[in-house]
């Protein structure tokens, strides 16, 4: 069971672009409550400003208006050094293009936010592994990005995003790289994450990753119009979705 | 074709079998040109003995010709159009009748096209997560994981002509 105190806390979250007749009003009044052990995924057409809604989530860009909230504290307003610090310890950052730095090994990768973070490089070292196994790649720790598949990439920037036990993970479009099994794989993880009650915002066009949400948001031309809760779901249900077992 | 479908293009206004034929060529272009006017005729006579249409009174000193008649739903067809506007046919999609749902709904200003769209989305988006479920509990190359994948590839068609009929009647919508 999920609780209902809110992670996050978004109001009235605006972002533009240019200015005039030029003015591109990316993000335009979205409002946004996440719970704990929540998965959101926002969905909408590419350009419909889904990732410069994350990007303000996740502190990369400064919004023009509105506020967000994490865990109760104010995010917009805070200093560039505290924003910094946030990014790195309560924000789990996924990308489509995985953004892992080539000349590391996969658990190099994973501990290195955790040794900006501060713990010792043991610690960090041994957290990375146990996540490379909760991952499935505990034979591929040692192998660099560019001798692992898209799925196994996309499963170390997972791990590499979870090693500081941030407060929420904010993915976007995850999948968008990856072939149908990569994104079998990548579901999978993101369903025991969401199992052990990792907060998840992922903004994604991929209709299989927005199936797997708890609650769904619509997005378009920088605004949220429509929502649905995902209850429910029982494998009994295969057999009506083939039209076995008659009316 | 399905007798509601009929009854749906009534809901617009009361109409004679002609003018219903008129509007399903419109909603299917090229496509109309094949039906049987005959059978918009059979199915509104069939419709007025079900008690869901029933004919206009003649104006006074008018003799009812039998190609002037004019139907209306009675509240039973309207319930019924209502009905059929949020019903969900899976797993057997029958993409004209959704198209027709949606011209008629927009017709008669019943529903609005978008909404039903979405509501449509939202219907798949659970089918879709069931399939997904399954999908991941099996044991990949099982016979049920492979059903599972069968259903999820024929789901994101359906929702990927979804995101297509929106692109329409937003079109639509904004050109109106």
């Amino acid at each position: 069971m999920t609780s209902t105190r809110p992670v996050l806390a978004v109001s009235g979250l605006c972002k533009t672009f240019g200015s005039g007749a030029a003015l591109v009003r990316a993000v335009d009044g979205v409002d946004l409550d996440v719970t704990t052990g929540e998965t959101v995924a926002i969905m909408g057409p590419s350009g419909c400003g889904k990732s410069t809604l994350l990007h303000l989530l996740g502190g990369l860009e400064r919004p023009s208006g509105g506020t967000i909230d994490l865990a109760g504290r104010p995010v917009t307003g805070c200093s560039e050094r505290a924003l910094a610090h946030l990014r790195r310890r309560e924000i789990g950052f996924v990308f489509e293009g995985f953004h892992l730095m080539d000349e590391l090994t996969a658990i190099e990768n994973v501990e290195l936010p955790a040794l900006l973070a501060g713990p010792s490089p043991r610690a960090a070292r041994a957290r990375a592994r146990e996540l490379l196994e909760q991952v499935g790649l505990a034979e591929r720790v040692e192998f660099l990005p560019s001798a692992l598949s898209g799925g196994q990439r996309q499963r170390v920037a997972i791990a590499r995003a979870l090693v500081n036990e941030p407060m929420i993970v904010l993915a976007d479009e995850p999948t968008g790289n990856l072939d149908s099994s990569a994104t079998v794989e990548v579901l999978r993880l993101f369903d025991a994450l969401h199992e052990s009650g990792q907060t998840l915002v992922i903004a994604t066009h991929d209709q299989r990753v927005a199936a797997t949400a708890d609650r769904l948001v619509s997005m378009r031309d920088g605004a949220f119009v429509d929502e649905t809760k995902m209850t429910g779901g029982s494998r009994g249900d295969l057999a009506k979705l083939l039209g076995l077992g008659g009316e | 074709m399905q007798q509601e479908v009929v009854l749906a293009l009534l809901a617009k206004e009361p109409s004679q079998g002609y003018q219903l034929r008129t509007r399903l060529e419109e909603a299917l272009g090229p496509l109309g040109e094949g039906l049987n006017a005959g059978h918009i005729y059979v199915t509104l006579g069939r419709l007025e003995k079900t008690g869901l249409v029933a004919l206009e009174e003649p104006p006074p000193g008018g003799a009812r010709r039998a190609d002037r008649k004019v139907y209306h739903l009675t509240p039973a067809g309207q319930e019924r159009v209502h009905e059929w506007l949020s019903e969900v046919s899976w797993p057997k999609p029958d993409l004209a009748e959704f198209h027709l749902k949606l011209v008629a709904a927009a017709q008669a200003r019943l529903a609005d096209p978008i909404s039903m769209i979405d509501a449509q989305r939202r219907e798949l988006l659970r089918r879709l997560r069931d399939a997904q479920r399954a999908a991941m509990e099996e044991p990949d190359h099982s016979g049920t994981a492979l059903l599972a994948e069968g259903v999820v590839l024929r789901l994101q068609a359906d929702l990927r002509w979804l995101e297509a009929c929106e692109r329409t009647w937003t079109g639509r919508k904004e050109r109106s």
